[in-house]
């Protein structure tokens, strides 16, 4: 008798501790965020969209090979010599052009190691969440400032300039060849000269010299 | 008003009498699905729907109410169709039957029987038949399971609510609700407190408690809410219901509630009379009164729902077999000794 009034006791006892937590839930302030009309403010560092700042950048690649993931393509263009690209606002010389620059958001994993090589830090996340897409493709993020027919002249112009180079050097090296060739001419000359000239004086000791 | 409308036209005058009630259900059942999805938001420190209607999602069972409308009509193929169809309109008219002979206000009760108690949990009764209909006749284990635990609940605790509703009775002295209501008008316990049936009598209080404990299982509600168990029965006996069917076993359940806990303001709280004597009476206030009565109960009911886990299914019949029914059984006779000595 004595146990059951104690259990009884224990266990309104229970239920009324439980039903206080309840109410005071029930009259104390919620924490729900109504999500498209309010937002939570992205704590300082927060990981998420990639931007470039695609004037900043030098194209040294450096993000590109240290993404683990593979999601960042780069194509650099040589600048010709009678273009200057400018300097960029940390006073880096820029010297290519950037003919392609894609981040693949759909791959990357937010894991920030590309932020940290650049030497411009051009390339940084910004607080920016809400990109989903219908189409994977639309993922794909074009920064590139290149209109496509400035690519094709671009490229056409370093091929130009590379393939003037390249006859340039040919050239080069053909006369210094030429130059080589001549003086090795001229020495050979030179040599016999003297040889003939000493073989006139004591070609006996010459021979024995080669025994 | 009764007796003016009968005068008039005895067609019109069941028609009108079969609607109060019906419309107050249904008013009540949007409110509370609504209000219950707010207050376990709150409780759970969330808000609740936000968006429907403007301020705070008030149209949410609104909106829901027409979902439900459009949704199939499912009958398992190897049901039986009868039955599975006609089970949740049986529920229904079980627990509409029973509010005839609810006073609403001091000028309206549905019908003035004598025998109004009696009535109310016979009707409710049949509650437990279609709850087995259904579970039977969805030809699906998790149903029937449902339904032969609600069965078991329902027919088990019908004992504990009747004896504490007998012992009102044998404190008032009458059957009918109206009667009973009238008896508690006044507000001169000990000087102050309103003639309420609950604190004339010591023993009255702990009839209540029992009282309560027995429609939380009556209606199905936690922690006793086995029948439909939605973690291990998948919804019980409502598993294979869907669209307007399963809104019917959902209003039925909602207007249980309702019904049982306005019973329980009829004859522990005063049904529609004012707490402040005279003050604030008359027929409109009294409807004001005995819903805010009602509604206070089935706020009650929701606060512990969103507190207590379940009991299992061998406690529930410990409970109710071995405390509350011996229990409810001895304060029926303290009771009845309090009213012979004073
Ligand atoms: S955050 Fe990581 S995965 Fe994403 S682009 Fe940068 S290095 Fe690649
Ligand atoms: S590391 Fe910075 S500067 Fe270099 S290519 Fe990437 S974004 Fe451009």
């Amino acid at each position: 008798m004595r146990n059951a009034v104690k259990q009884s006791w224990i266990t309104f006892k229970s239920i009324f501790t439980g039903m206080g937590v309840t109410i005071r839930h029930f009259f104390g302030p919620t924490v729900t965020l109504q999500y498209p009309d309010e937002r939570m403010e992205l704590p300082k560092g927060a990981r998420a969209r990639l931007f470039v700042n695609i004037d900043d950048c030098i194209g040294c690649n450096l993000c590109a090979r240290a993404c683990p993931v593979n999601c960042i393509d780069i194509e650099t263009v040589a600048a010709t010599q009678d273009v200057d690209l400018g300097k960029t606002s940390t006073g880096n010389p820029k010297r290519f052009w950037l003919t392609r620059f894609n981040i693949d958001m759909a791959k990357c994993m937010y894991c920030d190691l590309c932020v940290h090589p650049c030497p411009t830090n051009c390339i940084y996340m910004v607080p920016e969440y809400e990109y989903s897409e219908y189409d994977r493709s639309n993922l794909v993020y074009h920064f590139s400032n290149l209109e496509p027919d400035m690519v094709a002249e671009v490229k056409e112009k370093a091929e130009l300039e590379a393939e003037q180079k390249k006859r340039d050097r040919e050239e080069m090296m053909r006369k210094k060849a030429e130059e080589k060739a001549k003086k090795e001419m001229e020495e050979k000359k030179k040599a016999e000269e003297k040889s003939e000239a000493t073989s006139d004086d004591k070609p006996a000791n010459d021979k024995q010299g080669e025994e | 008003m009764t007796e003016y409308l009968t005068n008039i036209n005895p067609v019109a005058a069941i028609l009108i009498h079969a609607a109060i009630p019906l419309t107050i259900i249904l008013v009540y059942a949007l409110v509370a699905i609504w209000g219950e999805r707010k207050i376990a938001g709150f409780i759970q420190d969330r808000l609740g729907p936000m968006r429907v209607g403007g301020w705070h999602g008030w149209a949410q069972s609104i909106a829901d109410l027409l979902k439900l409308i459009q949704k199939e009509d499912i009958i398992p193929t190897d049901a039986s169709r009868f039955l599975f169809k006609f089970a949740p309109f049986m529920m229904f008219a079980a627990s509409y039957a029973a509010f005839a002979v609810i006073p609403f206000s001091s000028a309206y009760i549905g019908s003035m029987v004598n025998i109004g108690v009696f009535y109310l949990l016979a009707v409710t009764s049949v509650l437990t038949l279609s709850v087995i209909m259904a579970g039977w006749a969805s030809n699906n284990k998790w149903s029937l399971l449902g339904g032969m635990r609600s069965a078991a609940q329902m027919v088990s605790y019908e004992v504990p609510t009747i004896a504490t509703v007998l012992t009102v009775i044998l404190v008032a002295g009458s059957l009918n609700l109206m009667t009973v209501t009238e008896m508690q008008a006044g507000n001169d316990t000990l000087g102050f407190l309103p003639n309420w049936l609950i604190f004339q009598n010591p023993f009255l209080i702990s009839a209540f408690i029992i009282f309560f404990i027995s429609i939380l299982a009556e209606s199905h509600r936690v922690p006793f809410d086995l029948p439909e168990s939605e973690s291990e029965l998948v919804a019980g006996y409502q598993t294979e219901y869907s669209g307007m069917r399963w809104a019917m076993f959902m209003l039925a359940e909602y207007a249980d509630m309702l019904l049982l806990s306005l019973l329980g303001a009829v004859l522990f709280f005063g049904g529609w009379n004012s707490p402040f004597g005279d003050f604030m009476g008359g027929p409109l206030w009294g409807y004001f009164w005995f819903m805010l009565k009602g509604l206070l109960l089935v706020f009650v009911m929701m606060w512990i729902r969103w507190t207590l886990p379940r009991y299992r299914v061998d406690q529930l019949m410990h409970i109710c077999w071995s405390i509350l029914i011996p229990l409810s059984f001895i304060n029926l006779v303290l009771t009845a000794l309090w009213e012979v000595i004073f």
